[in-house]
């Protein structure tokens, strides 16, 4: 059934991680990827590895889960490793084939992509698995507000991202019901070639965006009766605060950044 | 001719901490021409019952059959057989999709491939049963029409099919009383004329006595009672209450006017016939 | 409390015609009262309804909110949260995908100040029976707890009046008795002023007054004792009587001599009986 997907895929805990306020988690995250790009040497790969791993065992968030999360994006993984492996200049040919050649250095720098790609991707799986989908929504808003200036409409992204987790359920279990709807009147939706899939696809299709404008004009007309009108002059019952340990996190990931400019501009200096 | 359930079970999520098991050893027989509600409070199971019915839902165990043919089956016999139970499903006016009205009810016929001279002909009919003029409406867009009509649309569609099982899960929600009459009606008017077998998914005790011929209880994914509304509602009044089953307003009043010392008649089926019953009870003509 | 003086709203439809979904109703709602609008589908009742909180606006005549005119737009948002309202269908008010934030978007719309809505929100929640849901997600309750939710976060908003647009349409029986339930006590604990629009009769039968509609005008409007006994004008107008009002109307229709105002049970009872 299609109900059966879960929403996101936070793993509700109580850890050091999960109780970090997100806009420190959105922010770390954010300078874990950039420092990933300052590190070359296998030494600097290791720290991130590391502190990568510490991170999860502290959120206590099984390992097999983690690795499931990099399932659907090993293809892409693996082809970014070829295409540099095999593009990538370089003098020193490991082996050639017809018109591709491997160098030495191709394959440095295919490795060295696909560890920073699954390093991205595990540090950024680690803030979607400790933080609920909605909290994550107010971290955004409230690290966007001041970009408001700039014309970036923090309050109402939020609002849509907040209806929008509210409502992607409720039209999950609209398209089932649809769906079983019209194939009690015979409807095909996996048959044929793609154009004629298209054409099947109507009757569910049409029938879900009516629905889908449907609610949108009832949520709308109800969120004026409740007094909505934009994000002027509106409070929040939950104001985000930073705690003692979210400075902490600060300090640790900043030291981490840090060192690895060091170890990698550091060594140019030396030079 | 009938459907035929055999101790089925089904259930949802499986193997994940949401598992829940919705249906528990069901097996029941509804056999052509018989009106069938079933009753039973929201998660008892009744919905994934009728789903069962005409193949939707797969059972984990059990088999489901209609006209002695497996319907859980892969083969086209299997594919026929289900498209003769009719699905009407809770406000259906939501899976209306096509430009005309026409387009909308012949959407079924096609699909189970009525040749196209045929569909004029189904279509005409299937208004006509729930009391939609053609030439009015057919051609008109059936999004333009009011609530009461194009719950009536969707469920030509479904009777354009011409299916020898009818399923109709609430098909009265949502609508007032004149309606809520008029749609009973005609789907009263589609089992004499055609002899088909309704069954009838409600809420509402009063449309279960006063429509059915046999009721079926659902509690827990079981049936907890299968029998005529009189019997079940003389007999296990208080073990309905206890699942959650109201007794319908005119066994009430009967019942009280009873203890009161009017002996009205048993099966009473609405208010009308309560009316009879009194006037026999009392002697009056 | 609320106002209406020959209020008149004409609106055109697709085709072209101009259809009066309100033509001339004058109408005065007291603090505190219990008032259940009946009408058949089309009579009006919700366009009636919509006018209370300035989410519609007459064509002609006035609507008065403690005073305050609807039209005028200073006035908009104080007449939103004197007069909440809770709407058909649960899915489509809840805003957030968490019980408490949601009872919480109210306040916040009005600028409440943060640390004083949660009070707010667990007042309310408590006065629909909801408290220990606070955590939860809106989709997986059952339709008479959402649509208590959705009581609850009007709530929050600290109105004296609530207008329900046909709350039950859509629930099942036991969400039905919920909801009934729920806004009696509203009425009856809070003083809070009730306007119950409906087609389940039953439902009617708590308010102090209900008021007939049908093609924009009131038809009729008294206590429910006075209106239920006028079997045969509800009929027509494609509505149903309570089943004791109707048995004694046929009875009284081939010569039985009963009371006029047979409604409950127990009555018809006594009257059959004694």
């Amino acid at each position: 059934m299609l109900t059966d997907i879960t929403l996101g895929q936070y793993f509700p805990g109580n850890s050091f991680i999960h109780k970090l306020d997100p806009r420190t988690k959105l922010l770390a995250t954010l300078i874990y990827i950039i420092a990933i790009f300052f590190a070359v040497t296998p030494l600097a790969y290791g720290i991130l590895t590391v502190f990568a791993a510490v991170v999860i065992l502290i959120s206590r968030v099984p390992w097999m889960l983690v690795f499931k999360s990099l399932k659907p994006i090993w293809i892409i993984v693996i082809l970014t490793m070829l295409i540099h492996m095999f593009t990538a200049p370089g003098e020193h040919i490991v082996f050639t084939w017809k018109f591709l050649s491997v160098t030495a250095e191709g394959i440095d720098m295919g490795v060295k992509m696909a560890v920073r790609l699954i390093l991205l991707l595990l540090f950024s799986s680690v803030l979607t698995f400790t933080t609920s989908p909605i909290v994550l929504t107010d971290g955004i808003e409230n690290l966007l507000r001041p970009f408001k200036k700039l014309g970036v409409p923090a309050h109402e992204l939020a609002m849509m991202m907040t209806i929008a987790l509210r409502f992607i359920p409720t039209l999950l279990d609209e398209t089932d019901r649809i769906m079983k709807a019209q194939t009690s009147r015979g409807a095909e939706f996996a048959s044929g070639n793609i154009f004629q899939r298209m054409k099947n696809m109507l009757p569910l299709l049409v029938p879900l965006f009516i629905s889908a404008f449907r609610r949108a004009d009832e949520l709308a007309v109800a969120m004026e009766a409740r007094c909505y009108r934009g994000g002027e002059g509106r409070t929040r019952m939950h104001e985000l605060v930073y705690a003692s340990r979210d400075y902490l996190a600060f300090a640790l990931i900043i030291i981490l950044a840090v060192g690895l400019a060091v170890l990698r501009w550091g060594n140019i200096c030396v030079q | 001719m009938s459907i035929k359930l055999s101790n089925i079970y089904h259930t949802y999520s499986k193997g994940t901490p949401f598992e829940r098991l919705a249906l528990n050893d069901v097996s029941l027989e509804i056999s052509k021409g018989e009106i069938v509600a079933i009753i039973g409070h929201t998660g008892s199971g009744k919905s994934t019952l009728v789903q069962h019915l005409n193949g939707l839902l797969k059972p984990d165990k059990g088999s489901a059959s209609i006209d002695d043919i497996n319907i859980t089956a892969k083969s086209a016999e299997a594919k026929t057989a289900r498209q003769q139970v009719g699905m009407v499903f809770q406000y259906p006016e939501h899976q209306l999709f096509a430009e005309t009205v026409f387009e909308d009810i012949a959407f079924g016929p096609r699909n189970k491939g009525f040749a196209e001279d045929e569909l004029e002909k189904q279509v005409r009919e299937a208004m006509a049963f729930v009391g939609l003029d053609y030439d009015t409406y057919a051609q008109r867009s059936p999004f333009q029409l009011s609530g009461g009509q194009m719950r009536r649309v969707a469920i030509a569609g479904v009777v354009a099919m011409k299916p020898d099982y009818l399923v109709l899960d609430e098909p009265s929600a949502g609508l007032d009383p004149r309606s809520r009459n008029a749609v009973f009606k005609e789907i009263m008017s589609l089992h004499k004329s055609r002899g088909i077998a309704i069954v009838l998914v409600t809420h509402s005790m009063e449309e279960a006595v006063k429509y059915a011929d046999r009721l079926l209880v659902i509690n827990t994914g079981k049936v907890l009672f299968d029998g005529t509304p009189a019997d079940i509602f003389k007999q296990h009044a208080d073990e309905l209450v206890k699942v959650g089953v109201d007794v319908p307003q005119v066994y009430k009043l009967a019942d009280l006017l009873r203890k009161n010392g009017l002996a009205v008649k048993e099966n009473i089926k609405d208010d009308m016939s309560l009316v009879k019953a009194i006037k026999q009870a009392k002697g009056w003509k | 409390m609320i106002s209406i003086k020959n209020l008149k709203h004409y609106y055109t439809d697709a085709d072209g015609n101009e259809v009066r979904a309100l033509d001339g109703v004058s109408l005065e709602i007291k603090q505190g009262e219990f008032v259940a609008v009946i009408g058949a589908n089309g009579s009006g009742k919700s366009t009636l309804a919509r006018h209370l909180n300035a989410l519609l606006l007459p064509t002609d005549g006035t609507v008065l909110v403690d005073g305050m005119d609807t039209e005028d737009e200073s006035k908009m948002w104080d007449i939103r949260q004197k007069v909440g309202m809770v709407f058909q269908n649960p899915d489509n008010q809840i805003v957030a995908a968490i019980v408490e934030e949601d009872v919480a978007f109210g306040p916040e719309n009005i600028g409440v100040p943060g640390p004083e809505i949660p009070q707010r929100v667990a007042d309310s929640l408590a006065a629909v029976g909801m408290t220990e849901y606070a955590k939860h997600a809106p989709h997986l309750l059952s339709g008479g707890q959402k649509q208590r939710v959705a009581i609850a976060g009007i709530l929050a908003l600290q109105p004296e009046c609530i207008v329900l647009d046909e709350p039950t349409a859509m629930l099942d029986p036991q969400g039905r008795k919920e909801i009934v339930g729920t806004v009696r006590k509203l009425n009856e604990e809070k003083n809070m002023t009730i306007v119950y629009i409906t087609h389940y009769m039953v439902e009617a039968l708590a308010a102090d007054r209900v008021v007939v509609m049908e093609k924009g005008h009131i038809r009729f409007m008294g206590t429910p004792r006075e209106v239920f006994s006028r079997v045969d004008e509800l009929e027509a107008l494609g509505l149903e009587a309570p089943l004791a009002a109707k048995v004694a109307s046929e009875l009284r229709k081939s010569g039985v001599k009963l009371p006029q105002d047979i409604i409950t049970d127990e009555e018809l009872a006594q009257a059959l009986c004694q």
